[in-house]
């Protein structure tokens, strides 16, 4: 069912961002764009998100939390970068101890563009997002019922 | 078989009305809530159906969890509160409902402490303060109910001579002031926090994802439409029309509730539970004392 | 030999025996089989004196005289030790005592017959029932106890002959003491019971153990004041020290109002209410077995036990507003400072002191719905604390401590210790165990009879209960992934009666009508006549609360079979993304692991205990001088 599509909870990280974007993605929630219309919400906690916004390039220190965070999230999960430094490391990719952009870490699965990235553009991305949630939770499905016969099978294969 | 009277079919019927019901109320509440929150801040809002679609979506999630016994106590949680509200709409002892509800609470709370978490478990405390402080009143309504119509069971209290609004009005208040811890509004929504506040992340529900947040939201839907009800047994008599006063009682107190959440930040944990105990003490002994002289005084 | 008679004189025989034998093997077996045949006595009791509504005993005089010689031997000898311990106080409260019931024996006590001197109804079979069978249970897990306690303890000098010696001394003692209807029988059991509790207390032989065992004896010699000063009044006013029959004149219009302030406060001091609660705390430093034996399911009893006797001459009297008043705030008050403490025993000890207010408040309202509520809580508290102490005992001896915060993850650590406690707690207060469905009586008892304050006390009382008991619960429940592993020293003794008391526990609240049908009622019938209300809870409340409990049970255990093997991802906490590898770390601001710790609350900022103790004991003796003045001043007038 496209529920997920409908109710996409969010949990957003502030990688190494100067905090530009992170200005624009809680200009989302305010009255001007109000996400909450799509049944957007900011939960803040991973095991409650579907969607993993990030801002800012991945640092050596922040590696290992984004990958918990995204470790923790249930699936079917998406991950989207916010801005050029969470896509490339934008302005800072050459200091000293940043790795790059998000995907150093994580597959992403949308890139928003922009410095700061606009709201509108930030909305676009979420929609975009959504599209591919429902392509994972289909594949989950079908990996499940594939799990379901898959023992049957090597049983079957084992004994000619 | 047991046979049964007219009046007890009609208990034991609406008992599973309730059941069946209560989901579509209390999420259909929720989402006016949220609605007209969302109002409230100048904001459109999400669709009213949004509660069923986040729920239904949880459910789509894969299990997650940090062990298993956590989701063990929720479904443990889930199946007493609809007991719970299965007892007040079958017309059983409110005292009894009470202790149901806190047994339900308990494991709650229980889940929260088993995920071993720090975020679940400063929630979990949290929301045993906020048991802590609302239990009394709680208490003190229920024992209005019976010093004014005599009776603990809500099927004699629904056909009272008189609405127990006119001998409880204090009671009335009081209850309305604990009703935010119950319903988790601002200023007192300090174990769950809602909305965009995240200090405890999200508190007590901090460590559940997919079905067993479904069965807490679910849950919970079954609570606010007994709490509900109960604000409207103030207002019902003998009667039947008196139901519809009730209900439309209640649901302006909901407004209110929704009207407070908006207006108010959320207080430190030492006030939340001095100011209940206080209204507590204050409202609920005056009411019961001014019937003690009434009861005298015949 | 009539079984009243050899529950008396029984225990004495295992208490010399025990104290001659050194050998274990010999000590244990003898612990065993007496505690069978007190239990069974005691069984044996109930059944024999069912059917009679009450049995009444004629004695030999010589009884009397070896009772006043063995006591004033014990005065004497608690004389020379406060001498050598230049404890003063108790020098002056034992030689005024003493002296005063001599003379009153010696003197115009010969003139005073007595023709029952034992004298059995419902209340006192209960109290046979409890004191025989969970007294039993707690000296057959003492065997297993003493023996690791020792093991554990080197410091300590092993005087375990000494100890059974006392414990069934008291055993004997507290058969005495409920069954007795001449006052001065019974003030000589009551006696022997502080001097048990005295020498019990002790048992450690450290200063502190020391300082708190003469502030027990102390305070409790002070409410045997009471006592003799209720017997002096009416032995030498109504030329009677038959309990019975005293309290019959006062229900026909006799002012007995000083003798049963004088018995009410002995009964107060007995039962640790404010502002004499602070012996029973005190009394915790005694191994776990006295704490559960003495301090929780028996001797306590005897103080709510004596109140309960008095209830019906208390009932819309001065006296019974001063007991209603200082059990109401004793029960609030332990409830609030309950919250403060992780010393396991010391929140069972306030939840003790607290729990006996609440019975203490139902024996003064004096009704017969109050009586049955109290009544019924008197039973549900031994069972339920009595599990709760021998658990807490076990737990230390595997823990190394008894500090609630180090029971985090105990169902991890040690389930079936965790599901035993996890019973005892439900047990003391969630909706389908009993001492809820008491508390609930008591509720309705007070509101009957017009008691708004208590009403109040009582609500706010439970609701700090209800924070307390859930958040040791918490601890217990809290799962571990990486269990440390501990020693599991249970021995067969403790397992046994701890399984016997849990199973209780449970039982008791399937089996709580037919207790009140067959040992409440009849009571309440024979004291309050034909308008004594039956059991207060309805068939249907009662059919809902067993459904409840069969939901309790069986709903977990489907669920149990239900998830066993479902798989499901399992994730570490969250941590704000800061985690190590499992759920004991996180990553601290300089990169290094640290550990990981939940504690509870304890606001003792917010609740401050000690001033809430020392104001709410200062209210307590103004409410008792308060009413004492009323009623001199309404004698004289």
């Amino acid at each position: 069912m496209p529920y997920l599509k409908k109710s996409p909870w969010l949990i957003h990280y502030d990688g190494s961002s100067c905090n530009g974007c992170d200005i624009e993605v809680l200009a989302c929630l305010t009255p001007v764009y109000d996400v909450e219309r799509f049944g957007v919400v900011n939960t803040g906690n991973p095991k409650h998100a579907d969607l993993f916004l990030l801002t800012g390039a991945i640092n050596e220190q922040n590696a290992p939390v984004v990958r918990n965070i995204y470790e923790q999230m249930p699936d079917p999960k998406v991950v989207i970068a916010v801005g050029i430094c969470a896509t490339s490391g934008g302005i800072f990719r050459e200091c000293y101890n940043i790795l790059g952009g998000v995907d150093k870490v994580l597959p992403v699965d949308v890139y928003v563009s922009g410095c700061a990235a606009r709201p509108e553009a930030i909305i676009d991305g979420v929609v975009k997002a959504l599209s591919i949630l429902e392509e994972k939770r289909a594949a989950m499905k079908a990996a499940r019922r594939a799990a379901r016969k898959a023992p049957a099978a090597a049983v079957e294969g084992r004994n000619p | 078989m047991i046979l049964l009277n007219a009046s007890e079919w009609t208990r034991v019927a609406t008992g599973i009305l309730y059941v069946l019901l209560a989901p579509l109320f209390g999420g259909l509440l929720a989402g006016v809530d949220r609605r007209i929150t969302a109002r409230m801040q100048g904001r459109k809002g999400p669709p009213i159906l949004q509660p069923f679609y986040d729920v239904l979506k949880l459910l789509e999630k894969r299990r997650v969890s940090v062990n298993k016994l956590q989701n063990f106590f929720i479904v443990l949680f889930l199946v007493f509160l609809v007991f719970t509200g299965t007892l007040f709409f079958s017309g059983g002892d409110l005292l009894l409902f009470i202790f149901a509800f806190t047994l339900a609470a308990i494991f709650f709370i229980s889940a929260a402490y088993a995920a071993n978490s720090p975020y679940s478990s400063i929630g979990a405390e949290r929301e045993l303060l906020q048991m802590m402080a609302y239990e009394p009143m709680v208490l003190l309504t229920a024992v209005g109910f019976y010093m004014a119509n005599g009776s603990f069971k809500v099927s004699d209290l629904v056909v009272a001579p008189r609405p127990a609004i006119l001998l409880i009005p204090m009671i009335f208040l009081g209850f309305c002031y604990v009703l935010t811890f119950k319903f988790r509004k601002s200023p007192f929504d300090l174990s769950t926090s809602h909305h965009g506040h995240q200090e405890i992340v999200k508190g007590i529900t901090t460590e559940f994802s997919g079905a067993s947040l479904a069965w807490i939201e679910i849950a919970h839907w079954y609570e606010s439409t007994f709490l509900i009800a109960l604000i409207a047994l103030f207002f019902v008599w003998s009667n039947p029309l008196s139901i519809a006063l009730g209900i439309g009682v209640a649901l302006l107190v909901y407004f209110l509730e929704i009207l407070v959440d908006n207006t108010f930040a959320r207080v430190k944990w030492q006030l939340a539970i001095r100011s209940a105990w206080i209204v507590a003490g204050v409202f609920g002994f005056l009411n019961l004392l001014a019937l003690t002289l009434m009861r005298g005084g015949k | 030999m009539d079984p009243v008679y050899f529950l008396l004189l029984f225990p004495l025989l295992p208490a010399v025996l025990l104290l001659l034998v050194r050998n274990d093997k010999v000590r244990t077996a003898t612990v065993w089989a007496s505690a069978l045949i007190v239990a069974a006595g005691s069984v044996w009791m109930a059944i024999r004196y069912y059917s009679n509504d009450f049995a009444l005993f004629d004695s030999h005089e010589n009884v009397g005289t070896a009772m006043m010689v063995l006591k004033t031997l014990f005065a004497v000898a608690v004389v020379v030790y406060a001498v050598r311990r230049r404890r003063w106080w108790i020098v002056g409260l034992v030689v005024l005592q003493e002296a005063a019931s001599l003379w009153f024996e010696l003197a115009p006590g010969h003139q005073v017959d007595v023709p029952l001197n034992l004298y059995v109804d419902k209340l006192s079979l209960t109290m046979v029932l409890i004191v025989g069978v969970i007294g039993s249970l707690i000296v057959l897990y003492s065997v297993g106890y003493m023996r690791n306690y020792h093991k554990q303890h080197a410091e300590i000098k092993d005087r375990r002959p000494m100890f059974y010696f006392v414990v069934f001394v008291f055993l004997s003692a507290m058969f005495g003491l409920v069954t007795s209807n001449n006052l001065q029988w019974m003030y000589f059991f009551w006696e022997v019971t502080t001097l048990c509790s005295f020498l019990l207390i002790g048992y450690t032989g450290t200063e502190e153990a020391k300082r708190n065992s003469e502030r027990a004896l102390g305070m409790n010699l002070l409410g045997g004041l009471g006592f003799v000063g209720a017997i002096l009044y009416t032995g030498l006013t109504m030329h009677s020290v038959d309990l019975r029959h005293i309290l019959q004149m006062g229900l026909s219009g006799w002012d007995i109002m000083i003798p049963v302030m004088l018995l009410a406060f002995a009964g107060m001091v007995k039962s640790a209410q404010l502002p004499f609660s602070s012996w029973l705390l005190g009394a915790m430093v005694a191994p776990t077995p006295t704490s559960a034996l003495l301090h929780s399911s028996t001797m306590v009893k005897a103080g709510v036990f004596l109140l309960l006797r008095l209830a019906p001459v208390l009932s819309g009297k001065p006296a019974g507003t001063m007991v209603i008043l200082v059990g109401g705030i004793t029960f609030l008050v332990g409830s609030i400072v309950s919250i403060t403490h992780s010393d396991a025993k010391k929140v069972l000890a306030y939840s003790t002191v607290a729990n006996l207010g609440l019975v203490v408040a139902c024996a003064g309202v004096g009704t017969s719905e109050a009586v049955w509520a109290g009544f019924l809580l008197m039973i549900f508290h031994a069972v339920a604390k009595s599990l709760m102490f021998l658990s807490v005992g076990t737990i230390e001896h595997n823990l190394h401590s008894r500090d609630i915060e180090d029971m985090h993850g105990l169902l991890s650590k040690m389930p079936m210790m965790a599901i035993l406690i996890t019973i005892g707690i439900a047990g003391m207060f969630l909706a389908p165990f009993g001492m809820l469905i008491s508390k609930w009586a008591a509720m309705k008892a007070f509101i009957d009879s017009n008691n708004v304050f208590i009403v109040l006390l009582l609500v706010f009382g439970s609701s700090a209960t209800l924070f307390f008991w859930t958040k040791w619960l918490g601890k217990i429940v809290a799962v571990l992934n990486h269990i440390e592993p501990v020693d599991k020293n249970f021995t067969v003794e403790e397992i046994v009666s701890l399984v016997i008391h849990a199973g209780m526990t449970s039982l008791m609240c399937i089996l709580f009508p037919v207790v009140s049908k067959f040992l409440i009622e009849p009571y309440l019938f024979y004291v309050f006549g034909p308008a004594a209300t039956g059991n207060i809870i309805s068939q249907g409340n009662i059919t809902v609360m067993t459904l409840m409990l069969g939901m309790v049970v069986v709903i977990p255990a489907a669920l149990y079979l239900f998830m066993h093997g479902r798989k499901e991802k399992i994730v570490p906490a969250y941590m704000a993304g800061a985690n190590t590898d499992d759920n004991r770390f996180f990553v601290d601001a300089h990169q290094d692991p640290k550990r990981m710790f939940l504690t509870n609350w304890y606001m003792q900022d917010f609740f401050k205990p000690e001033l809430l103790l020392k104001i709410s004991g200062v209210v307590c003796t103004l409410v008792m001088l308060t009413v004492v003045a009323m009623t001199l001043g309404g004698m004289l007038a």
